[in-house]
Order: C-alpha cells, then structure tokens, then sequence
C-alpha cells in the first residue's frame, strides 16, 4: 500500500519528464493482461466422438476435434493454461486394451499443463497409473494425497506456478477420499489428507510465499452433494485466496460457473463441464495494470 | 545507479498515466462452454495417430467369441430372463472355482440386479464387444457370507421389489401378489443357523439397488475377478450361449 502511494507521488511528479521521453517504449493504451483457462474433467478415455445414433450425445466429443478447439484459441491467445481436473481413465475399451497410454499422449499432444487426479485413475491400481507415467508430458498436481509410501512419490507435485505473460498462475490440486470409491488393494498406503486444511497451506504457499497473481484449484471432490460430504462449493466458502475451483468427478453439467463468497468475502468461481469430452470450459481472466483481478472492483460475465 | 531508479520510475509512472482514464482498471472474467461437436473440424494429425490403435481395438472388440441361437433382451420374463439367468450363471460357473481354491468352500447361489443388464444380446455371433456393452462397469464378483436370517432379509427385499434380479443357485416361488410360498438353495429349505455363500458384485455389496442385507456380511471374500472379464471368459469358452428362461424365480 505504501508502495503504491509512494509510485503515484512518483508518477505525479515525473509526469511531466514522462510524456516526451517514453516515446520508444511500444506501450498499448488499452494494456490489460489476458489469461485464458481451458479446462476438461471425466474425460474417462473417450477418444472417439460418439457416433449419430447415441441416444444421449450424439455427434458430441471426440479427441481429434477438442485439439482442433484447443489450438484455435491458443493461436488467438498464447497466454493460455489447459488443465484437467481428474478421471482421465476408464470408460472405454481403449482404457481396458493400453492402459490409458492413448490418453496420456493424446493429452500431451494437446499440450495439456497439468491435471489432477481422479479416483478412477486408481482403476489400474497406483502400479497401472505409475507405468503410464512415461506417456504423459504434462504435470499431476495433487496436495491432498500423500503418496510417501507409494511408487507414485515424486511423480506428483503438491503445487505449480506457471507463469504467463508476467502472471503468476498458482495450480494445486485436491483429490476424493478413495476408501470406498477404490479397492485399497488398488491405491494401497496413498493416504488421504484434509481438503480444508491442505487449501488453506496451498493458498498461503501460492499467495503468500510464491506471490501468485491467481490461484486455481483442480479439485475431483465433486460439486456438491446433499450430505456433509466436501465438495467444491463446501470448499470454495471454506477457504480463502482460490480464484478458480475447476471440478470434477460428479460428472456435473454447468453452463456458466458458479460463483461463490469465501471465507474472506470475495467471489470465486466454482466450474465443471460434466464428462466424456462433450465441452471444454473458457475462462478468460482480463487482469489489470497490476496483474490484480479485483483492484477496482471485478466484473464477472458468466 | 540513479539512472536506472528514475527510469524505471519513469516506466512504472507510465504504465499508470495510460492506464488511467479508460476501463482498463477494471478486472474482468468472462466464462464460456464450449461444445465440442460435428461443427469443429478433427485435428488430422491427431487422427491419424489414434487411427492404429483404433484398427487393433476393432479388430479384437469384433472378433467372434460365440453364437447366440436367438434375441436376449432384459423384457422378456416376469421374475427371471433368459440374460438374466445367463449373467448369473456365468457368475457361478467362472468365480466358483476361483472361491474354492482360495477358501475351500462352494459358492451356493449368486444374486445381481436387474438395472445391471446394460444391454440385450442380439441373435448371432457374439463378441467381446457385446461383452462390454452387457457390462460397461469394471465392478468386481465378491463372495459375501450370509446368515441364513440376512438370506431371509433378501428374500423380502425381493419381495417388495417385484423384479427380475438375476439369481443363480436359488429356486424363488411367489404367489401372484409376491409373497415367497417356498425358497430353496442347493435343494434345501433356508436354515436360519447355517451361513451361505451369495456371490454378488462389490457395486451391489457396498449398497448398490440399496441391497443392504448384503452390507455387513459374516464375511467377504475378494475374487478378483471382473464382471466382464468372465463374461469374456465364458464367451470364450462356449460355442453356443444356452439362452432360456426357466423356473428359478417365479410366480404361480
């Protein structure tokens, strides 16, 4: 806050120098920053779109097209971060016959940056997951799951800044309690960890330790449920300091994204774009001269 | 050294003079779903690297596994079908020997639910497609071990439910207001002392179709052994399906 004071005293008085001798500097009177989001969830190892006579999603989804979307936008705006938000595997014969290597290139070739994990991707046991890993040129964020005792340890990362056009984009990821959902002999000594509490450490980490300018969650946790369950709405008014929840897992259509006040009283926004590929979700982030997304107020269109 | 300072002054002064006056203050976040439909061309270059493992994955999903004499589909039965009867009997034959090697026991009956029938079989050959198309689930057979009161407990719950519920090993007869007149497994009247070993999927032990009485067994044994996968396995070894109705669950 001093800070900011003092440069505006600063500009103030150098204001007058400024106006002839900048001249050369190639300075865009409109300057924002644009930072878009692409994101997918429960993809669930559907490659090829579904054919005409599917009595649910015909003519929807497929591989071969989502790149083609992908790559559009990407021309349009190079600042641009492409994420998934879990259960990459299980849904199709491709999965059953190579183990999710399809997936994991496909999705490298994508240019995906990072993914977090979903309990299906335990369908293989951690063993299954850990021999695809080769295949996959992108990063897994989980915070949540401590994979210590695992072969999985220090193949994941509990956080990851990227970096875009002088943005600082802070990425952590939580995933779903597996007792229950997965057989134990499958993820074996993964051990669970408080949702809650390892967001409340990533968040200071991102925002505090690391500077981020915005902070997403890639959360499998589910968009809500009617019993005390966490959830990504439970954790979006738990917390505070995340911008973003990309979910996951309950395989939950939304429109436009949910937006939620946190513990703090801002707004954050909670999406998911249901599964099988059928959409990607867009959130493009325009961010003011101090890379703030909420200095003079925020104006969200959903 | 001063030099630099007042120029980078210079430049942060700048960047807030031009802000200034216009919107650009103003953060804002826009969301869009984007379908992903016949209108977005396909990456070539995508295609034609999924295009070998696609061939390979026909070929096997297509080749044929076995003949089906006539139609299947779930529709065609009161209290059992003929898919039925066969999903459950594929279950006893393909997980028994598996259970006795391991525990030494038999399993005596095996229940799955009717919602669980994915699919019909058409006349014809039969592949593992079909195979994946009866049973898209990865669920796992598991044997649970079931006081012969629980056994009582499934028979009101099929009571009330009035469904064709896959069953193998167990002979139903209800009355036509499905009341159970007589149940037998292996032959015998449902001893409340004895405990019985009911195969069923971990989907419908973990209380799926709210099969509670499976919920907390005397005790439940893993087989490791998918669904599918005996389906498959049975396909397999089997050259014509048997596909019939019969009496193992009825009303008269």
């Amino acid at each position: 806050m001093r800070r900011r004071n003092f440069i505006q005293q600063t500009s103030a008085a150098t204001a007058f120098i400024g106006i002839g001798g900048l001249s050369s500097l190639s300075f865009k009177p409109n300057y924002k920053k644009h930072i878009t989001i692409l994101h997918t969830n429960d993809v669930h190892s559907h490659i090829e779109p579904f054919g005409p006579d599917d009595s649910r999603n015909p003519n929807m989804g497929g591989a071969a097209r989502r790149a083609t979307l992908i790559q559009q936008i990407r021309n349009k705006n190079p600042n641009t971060l492409l994420l998934d938000a879990g259960d990459i595997f299980q849904g199709t014969p491709y999965f059953n016959f190579y183990g999710g290597e399809l997936e994991f290139k496909l999705m490298s070739k994508m240019k995906y940056d990072a993914s977090t994990l979903g309990n299906h991707d335990f369908d293989n046991g951690i063993d299954g997951l850990y021999s695809q890993l080769p295949h996959a040129e992108f990063d897994f964020i989980s915070s949540n799951y401590d994979f210590s005792n695992t072969v999985m340890d220090g193949h994941t990362q509990k956080h990851k800044v990227f970096t875009k056009d002088g943005v600082k984009i802070g990425v952590f990821g939580l995933g779903i309690e597996l007792q229950g959902l997965v057989n134990d002999n499958l993820y074996k000594e993964t051990k669970y960890l408080d949702p809650v509490e390892i967001a409340q450490d990533m968040t200071r980490i991102l925002k505090e330790e690391k500077n981020c300018d915005l902070v997403i969650c890639l959360s499998h946790l589910g968009y809500d449920y009617s019993h005390d369950k966490i959830s990504d709405i439970k954790l979006a008014k738990a917390t505070e300091n995340i911008d973003l929840i990309i979910g996951g897992h309950t395989h939950t259509f939304l429109d436009k994204p949910t937006i939620e006040t946190n513990k703090a009283g801002k707004k954050v926004l909670v999406n998911q774009v249901g599964c099988y590929g059928l959409y990607l979700g867009r959130i493009d982030f325009y961010l003011d001269d101090e890379n703030k997304i909420e200095a003079n107020g925020l104006k969200i269109e959903v | 050294m001063r030099k630099i300072r007042l120029s980078f002054y210079l430049l942060l002064s700048a960047i807030i003079l031009s802000c200034k006056g216009n919107s650009v203050e103003t953060a804002e976040i826009k969301a869009q779903r984007i379908a992903i439909d016949e209108n977005i061309e396909a990456d070539p270059e995508i295609e034609e690297f999924v295009a070998p493992f696609k061939e390979h994955l026909n070929k096997t999903l297509d080749s044929t596994l076995a003949y089906n004499p006539k139609d299947m589909v779930k529709s065609d039965g009161d209290l059992n079908t003929a898919i039925g009867n066969l999903m459950a009997d594929i279950v006893m034959e393909q997980a028994n020997p598996i259970f006795k090697s391991r525990t030494a026991n038999e399993i005596d009956m095996v229940l799955l639910n009717y919602g669980g029938i994915r699919s019909g079989l058409n006349k014809g050959n039969i592949s593992t497609r079909s195979a994946y198309a009866l049973m898209p689930f990865e669920n796992e057979i598991v044997v649970t071990e079931l006081s012969g009161e629980k056994i009582n407990e499934m028979l009101s719950y099929l009571e009330r439910a009035k469904t064709a519920h896959p069953v193998s090993g167990i002979q139903i007869e209800m009355d036509q207001n499905y009341n159970v007149n007589r149940a037998e497994i292996k032959g015998k009247k449902i001893d409340e002392d004895k405990t019985y070993f009911v195969a069923t999927s971990d989907y419908l032990q973990q209380g799926g179709d709210n099969m509670n009485f499976l919920k907390d067994p005397v005790e439940l044994y893993k087989v490791d052994y998918k669904l599918r996968n005996a389906i498959i396995d049975y396909f397999k070894k089997i050259d014509t399906l048997k596909v019939e109705k019969d009496n193992r669950f009825i009303r008269k």
